[in-house]
């Protein structure tokens, strides 16, 4: 919430005209209201050799939370608005440029009506941001500020505490520029640009006019920005729709909260870095087409996605129409509204929407809905339980539901030394609980299928190393008991079922019936 | 429909019309015979379900005959939801056509009653007279009522070849106005017979096994000096040594009243043998009918009668205990029919078949969730044990087992052993009856969608869907094992809000509330700023795997939210040794007689658990706030001290609002110190929640906290933090002077402030609705973590004081309502389902939306 602008001059150009570039007298103090407090222009040293100005922005941090609270905690558009105690007072954000633009909102134009000549040439600059939120750390800040024409561009981290030097370095840090090549109002716009850019965070919702204000601020540098793509992409990212998933995971920051966890470690069940439809990962496709194939040869037309996250493959399974019933079920709400969306559920005819289905469910608990299928898939599943827990999922699945077809597949962790990304030791997702060998998996699959009567057969999905194997694998359980239709009449004795119980021989009740039925 | 114009002084007489007092009732007649008065005359309104009703209901017209399909839906909807929910149920309708009789006696069957048919059949003149009087009717063409007759008359003969169980018929006027329905008990239903009730499981022969037995149980005789009742759960026959004297004995039991039976499925086969009918001699039956050959006939015909009267189950004891041979589910509980009976016999299986072809048992019990015991026999186990209120009782005596009962109310179990083998088992006994573990699994219809939770303490607690499916989300993904949780910590509401200046909460606000609340004496302790953690030591592996059915672990030690606290079981597991010694030395297993103990306490420090949030938060508004006021500050003295006019307040504010964040900085910091595996780490224990068959929840906070001092003292570890505590009369002004004193020095020595409880733990107030368990009283320093560096600014803290309780002090009655009913379901033995209902319950309604600062 606060930034110095300084300039240098000589007796002829005195730096004091930095006052009349920025419409504020140096030997003033002046207070203007904006929406989020009181921003003071104050010049700390103001000689024909050297002036400062500074902007400093007085935040009222209760009204801030109040404000970030009538949007809807975890609703707000900026994620620090929906905290209590926030930096927005202290941190150079979307807050300080808002105010700087307001404030200077001429000399962002690049006019004056005192030294038009003034304003239209280069100026000696120093611009001091003592706490700029960076995400993206020190490089990025260099990478946005290097390319526009400082001469100097200082970037240096802010310590997390002090008392607990293990903890690091923290989001912030001070900024000083330096550089005679460019206009004030260059400075001013760049500023208004990249501070939200750098907070990746903005506390007002972007509307349809932001396009146009970035493309007036921008006017000069960003078309040729190497970095303009980050720019665009962050300045406008905050829409509306992604309002509309915070305030459905409400119930989650609470129970985030109440344990003292960010939301994001409880509610990654959405990731959305790994959307396979926006950007295609090969390995997901194989995976699906894997998985497809096995359930066509099982001759399976009731399916299950058991853990159908964003319903990929729901939408892979109804392009079938052999598939004449496909159920979608996920723990995660927010999955599912992600995956309605994908499907466009609420648009889709009737007789197609008859044949699919998005439920919430838990394979941690029985489900009397999941039985009476034809097969299940746990694609990706079973590695997001604790493995004490996982015991439970095998007898929900194998036990309870009992489809005749099971499809499982996981990550083959041996596979995980072939990617390059992959830091040695380290799990394909931050929320996989473990990931298994070949030989771990297959002696998982086979207990599961003795214990519960299926057979099951291994497949490689991916491309199989001969050294690894392939980076995913697949196991296909079978049931292998026969289903008989049994007639509660028999006499379906302690060990056997010889004796076939029934006295009648017609339709008609006997007597002797009659009377067992009233004996009930 | 007119009344039926009656006889005066009619010489017909009465005529009783036996109607089960569980059944769908089929009235049968043209229009005009006199349907809806008889049924108006003998049955409660809402038990009749007319077809005109429902016509008018879907068509506005009740003579619309378009409208009949649509009104016939509607009709069997609201019988089948009748008949489903256990009510005695009547159709009005004609009825006059087969189809739409099957269809009636159809339904009657799903739902397990019997169908019974009245037909009203008087001449054609009294229907159409009828008739003539109705406006409504005035038009309805001459051939209808004739039509209807023809079409009962075809159909009359055949009701009970239909299926209709009894069918009465009443041919005049006269019939009609002297009949009385008069209803009947079902077999089954013996729900006034109170007990004592001594359940005795499969005997097979065993002749002098039973014989102990009862003596065991105190019968003389076959009779119990003290009035008690035998039920045998029926299998009495075949395999063993002398099925004609047990058979002898339970006939002459039941005889003199003393014991009730329901037959098993070889009381079935043998009755059928004893019928002349055709079966194997198998499994074990050839043993019995040799034996029964020694006998004279008229034992034998003595038998057949017994078998042939038997009812397959029996629901007793106010309808709290249900007896069958093979188990029951509860929608077949006092019901009738044909599969009921064969359910009740012979069990369900899945349709499918194992290794050996034999048909797989439905695992009925695991599902069972209903009100009602059943106590049942059928699968030989090693040993029984109690199944979402379910037991069975067939502990093999004739394969060299036991043999068993269960004395009801008591619950207890009584046996003795075989005095041989007399039978060797086709194959070894399975060693689970079916279903397994104890009450595993749970199921998702126990904790999904709108729930609503009965508690003892504050009646029924309501969960809304939205809040259940962010808990099914968490409890799913991250929870520990829900056997290994028995309870999570309710949410605790602050004092009410304090006036004193400079203070968001003080402790006189809270003492003046308990007075209020009638409580006058109350402790103070101290809080403790770390994590809450729960922690469940079972003395060792076996304890836990015999009371908890888990294998390995020796306990849990988890979050406010069911995580586990340290993502490395081995840590756990040494956080739990530590407090089992502490336990042992103190002498709390003996003390409190049990092999297990829930402990409710704080981990420290803050920084182990909750370090992402303290760097991602709270360091970083300090470190936020530690750079940006020097530069600020410097630039306003640079400006003032060179002559700039107006700065002065915002010069003062500034260096405030500095000196609030480095003040901000100070306060997180005193709850964050590096630890080393468990080196640094304290656990504060602020109550024992529950051992062995007790709730200790209602104990005294000064009995506690002695028992939590001598576990803190035999703790060599240092692991265990002492809690600090000052009781305080609330009536008395120097007590309460003295307890904010305390809290005052407590709080200015950096701790995180207090919380106060009544002494007596579990309170109520005047309207019998529990007090608030406790209130917290944070330190004026503390606060700033919670609303920020500037709280206690006094235009930011007049603000802040607007801040309303209400819904987090509700909420944290319904949370502690809730942890109370998990912790007495849990004393109490009750299934695993019914603790994890309130458990799940207290973290859904951590999802609703409160303040998080409160």
């Amino acid at each position: 919430m606060f930034l110095t602008i300084s300039t240098t001059g000589t007796p002829e150009r005195p730096a004091t005209d930095l006052g009349f570039l920025l419409h504020k007298h140096p030997e003033r103090a002046q207070a203007f209201p904006t929406s989020h407090g009181i921003a003071h222009v104050l010049y700390p040293e103001a000689t024909a050799e050297r002036c400062t100005a500074a902007l400093l922005l007085e935040v009222d941090p209760v009204a801030l939370v109040r404000r970030g609270k009538g949007k809807g905690r975890g609703g707000a558009p900026d994620a620090a608005l929906a905290q209590y105690v926030n930096d927005r007072p202290y941190a150079a954000s979307s807050l300080l440029a808002v105010a700087l633009a307001q404030v200077f909102k001429t000399a962002l134009h690049g006019a004056c009506r005192a030294l038009p000549e003034r304003a239209a040439a280069p100026l000696p600059l120093r611009i001091e941001v003592p706490v700029l939120p960076a995400r993206g750390g020190a490089e990025l800040v260099r990478e946005l500020f290097g390319p526009l024409g400082w001469t100097t561009v200082d970037v240096a981290p802010v310590a997390l505490d002090a008392q607990f030097p293990e903890w690091g370095d923290s989001r912030y840090v001070s900024l000083v520029l330096e550089g005679g090549g460019l206009r004030l109002a260059d400075a001013l716009n760049q500023l208004y640009v990249l501070l939200p850019v750098l907070d990746d965070a903005k506390h007002y919702w972007v509307a349809p006019d932001e396009v146009e204000k970035l493309l007036r601020a921008g006017e000069g540098w960003l078309a040729s920005h190497p970095r303009r793509e980050l720019i665009t992409t962050r300045y406008l990212a905050r829409r509306r729709s992604l309002a509309r998933e915070a305030s459905e995971r409400l119930e989650l920051v609470r129970l985030a909260e109440a344990e003292g966890l960010d939301v994001e470690d409880v509610d990654n069940a959405v990731d959305e870095a790994r959307d396979t439809e926006e950007r295609p990962v090969p390995l997901a496709v194989h995976r699906r087409e894997a998985i497809l194939s096995a359930l066509r040869s099982a001759g399976a037309a009731r399916v299950l996605d058991l853990g159908c996250g964003q319903g990929q493959l729901v939408q892979e399974l109804l392009k079938d129409v052999r598939f004449t019933r496909i159920v979608g079920v996920d723990v995660s709400v927010r999955a599912l509204t992600v995956a309605a969306r994908r499907l466009r559920l609420e648009r889709m005819g009737e007789r197609q929407a008859s044949r699919v289905e998005l439920v919430q469910g838990s394979l941690t608990y029985t489900d009397k809905r999941l039985g009476g299928y034809d097969a299940a898939v746990l694609s990706e599943v079973i590695e997001h339980l604790d493995l004490p827990r996982l015991p439970a999922l095998e007898y929900a699945v194998f036990g309870s539901a009992r489809p005749r077809t099971v499809v499982v597949t996981t990550p083959n962790v041996e596979y995980n030394a072939r990617w390059d990304s992959l830091p040695a030791g380290h799990v394909r997702h931050h929320d996989h609980r473990f990931e298994w060998s070949r030989a771990e998996f297959r002696k998982w699959a086979a207990e599961v299928a003795e214990r519960y009567g299926y057979a099951v057969e291994f497949t490689p999905v991916g491309p199989d190393d001969p050294e690894v194997g392939a980076p995913t694998q697949m196991g296909v359980f079978t049931r292998t008991g026969t289903d008989t239709d049994t007639d509660t009449d028999t006499d379906t004795d302690t060990h056997t079922n010889t004796d076939t119980g029934t006295d009648t021989a017609t339709a008609t009740a006997t007597e002797d019936e009659k009377k067992k039925e009233d004996r009930a | 429909m007119s009344d039926p114009t009656t006889v005066a002084g009619t010489t017909e007489e009465r005529r009783v019309l036996p109607v089960t007092d569980l059944s769908l009732v089929v009235l049968v007649g043209a229009t005009g015979s006199g349907k809806s008065s008889f049924a108006r005359r003998h049955f409660k309104p809402t038990e009749v379900v007319s077809s005109d009703f429902c016509r008018g209901l879907v068509a506005d017209d009740e003579n619309d005959q378009s409208a009949s399909k649509d009104a016939f839906d509607v009709l069997h909807y609201i019988v089948g939801k009748r008949l489903a929910a256990g009510r005695l149920t009547v159709v009005d309708a004609t009825n006059v056509q087969r189809e739409a009789r099957r269809q009636l006696v159809q339904l009657a069957r799903e739902h397990d009653v019997l169908p019974i048919a009245i037909v009203l059949d008087p001449p054609e003149s009294v229907c159409r007279e009828r008739n003539a009087l109705r406006a409504d009717r005035a038009g309805m063409p001459d051939h209808v009522v004739p039509r209807h007759r023809r079409e009962l008359h075809r159909g009359l003969r055949g009701l009970e070849r239909e299926g209709f169980r009894k069918v009465h018929v009443l041919r005049s006027v006269a019939e009609t106005e002297a009949a009385e329905v008069r209803l009947e008990r079902r077999f089954n239903d013996l729900r006034h017979l109170t007990g004592p009730f001594d359940v005795i499981g499969d005997i097979h022969g065993c002749r002098s096994e039973l014989e102990t037995l009862l003596g065991r149980l105190g019968y003389v005789d076959g009779a119990h000096p003290e009035g008690r009742t035998a039920v045998f759960v029926g299998d009495l026959v075949d395999r063993g040594p002398d099925s004609p004297g047990v058979l002898r004995r339970v006939m002459g039991m039941v005889e003199a009243g003393n014991a009730l039976c329901v037959p098993g499925n070889h009381e079935n086969k043998l009755g059928r043998w004893l019928k002349g009918r055709k079966v194997q001699l198998t499994h074990g039956l050839a043993e019995t009918v040799e034996q029964l050959e020694r006998e004279p006939e008229e034992f034998r015909t003595r038998v057949r009668e017994f078998i042939d009267g038997l009812v397959s189950h029996y629901v007793l004891d106010g309808g709290k205990l249900v007896v069958c041979h093979a188990g029951l589910p509860e929608k077949y509980h006092g019901r009738t029919s044909g599969r009921v009976r064969s359910h009740a016999l012979y069990g369900d299986t899945t349709g499918e078949t194992d290794a050996f072809g034999l048909p797989v048992r439905y695992p009925w019990a695991e599902e069972y969730r209903g009100r009602a015991t059943v106590v049942y026999g059928h699968t030989p186990v090693p040993t029984t044990s109690w199944i979402n209120n379910t037991i069975c009782l067939d502990t093999g005596a004739v394969f060299g087992g036991r043999m068993t009962a269960l004395r009801w109310p008591e619950r207890e179990l009584v046996d003795v052993p075989a005095e041989r083998v007399w039978y060797e088992p086709a194959r070894p006994l399975s060693s689970d009856v079916p279903g397994g573990h104890q009450g595993r699994p749970l199921d998702l219809a126990d904790v999904h969608g709108r729930r609503t939770v009965e508690t003892r303490h504050l009646g029924n607690v309501a969960v809304r869907e939205e809040n259940a499916a962010a808990a099914l989300e968490v409890m799913s993904r991250f929870a520990v094992d829900p056997r290994l949780l028995a309870y999570l910590p309710p949410t605790m509401a602050p004092t009410p809000t304090a006036k004193a200046e400079g203070f968001l909460e003080h402790p006189v606000e809270a003492f003046a509330q308990y007075r209020s609340d009638g409580v006058e004496r109350v402790v103070c302790e101290e809080k403790h700023m770390g994590s809450r953690a729960v922690a469940l030591v079972c003395r060792d592996a076996d304890a836990a795997r015999e009371r908890f059915g888990v294998d390995g672990p020796t306990g849990a030690l988890h979050t406010r939210t069911g995580r586990p606290f340290f993502d490395d079981g081995a840590a756990t597991e040494q956080v739990l040794a530590r407090l089992r010694t502490a336990i042992g030395a103190a002498g709390l297993w003996e003390e409190l007689d049990t092999a297990w103990l829930l402990l409710d306490g704080e981990l420290m420090p803050w920084s182990l658990k909750s370090g992402g949030l303290l760097r991602h938060q709270y360091a970083a508004v300090g470190a936020a706030s530690g750079a940006v006021f020097p530069a600020a500050v410097g630039a306003v003295e640079a400006a003032v001290a060179r002559g700039v006019e107006g700065l002065g307040g915002l010069l003062a504010a500034q260096r405030d609002r500095a000196a609030d964040a480095a003040a901000f900085t100070e306060a997180y910091r005193r709850y964050c110190w590096p630890t080393e595996g468990l080196d640094g780490v304290r656990f504060a224990p602020f109550q024992l929640l529950a051992g062995r068959g007790r709730s200790l929840a209602g104990v005294p906070h000064d009995v506690q906290l002695g028992w939590l001092d001598r576990l803190v003292e035999h703790d060599p570890t240092g692991l265990l933090q002492v809690t600090r505590r000052i009781v305080v009369d609330t009536g008395d002004e120097a007590s309460v002077r003295a307890g904010t004193d305390w809290w005052l020095e407590l709080t200015g020595a950096g701790g995180e402030g207090m919380v106060v409880k009544p002494l007596a733990a579990l309170v109520e107030d005047g309207a019998g609705r529990p007090v608030q368990p406790g209130v917290k009283v944070r330190g004026r320093e503390y606060l700033r973590i919670v609303y920020g560096p500037e709280y206690t600014r006094p235009e930011n803290l007049a603000r802040l004081r607007q801040r309303s309780l209400g819904h987090k002090r509700s909420l944290a009655l319904r949370e502690y309502a809730l942890g109370l009913e998990g912790l007495e379901r849990m004393a109490a033995g009750e299934p695993l389902w019914r603790v994890h209902e309130a458990v799940f319950a207290v973290l859904a309604l951590e999802s609703e939306p409160v303040d998080p600062r409160l």
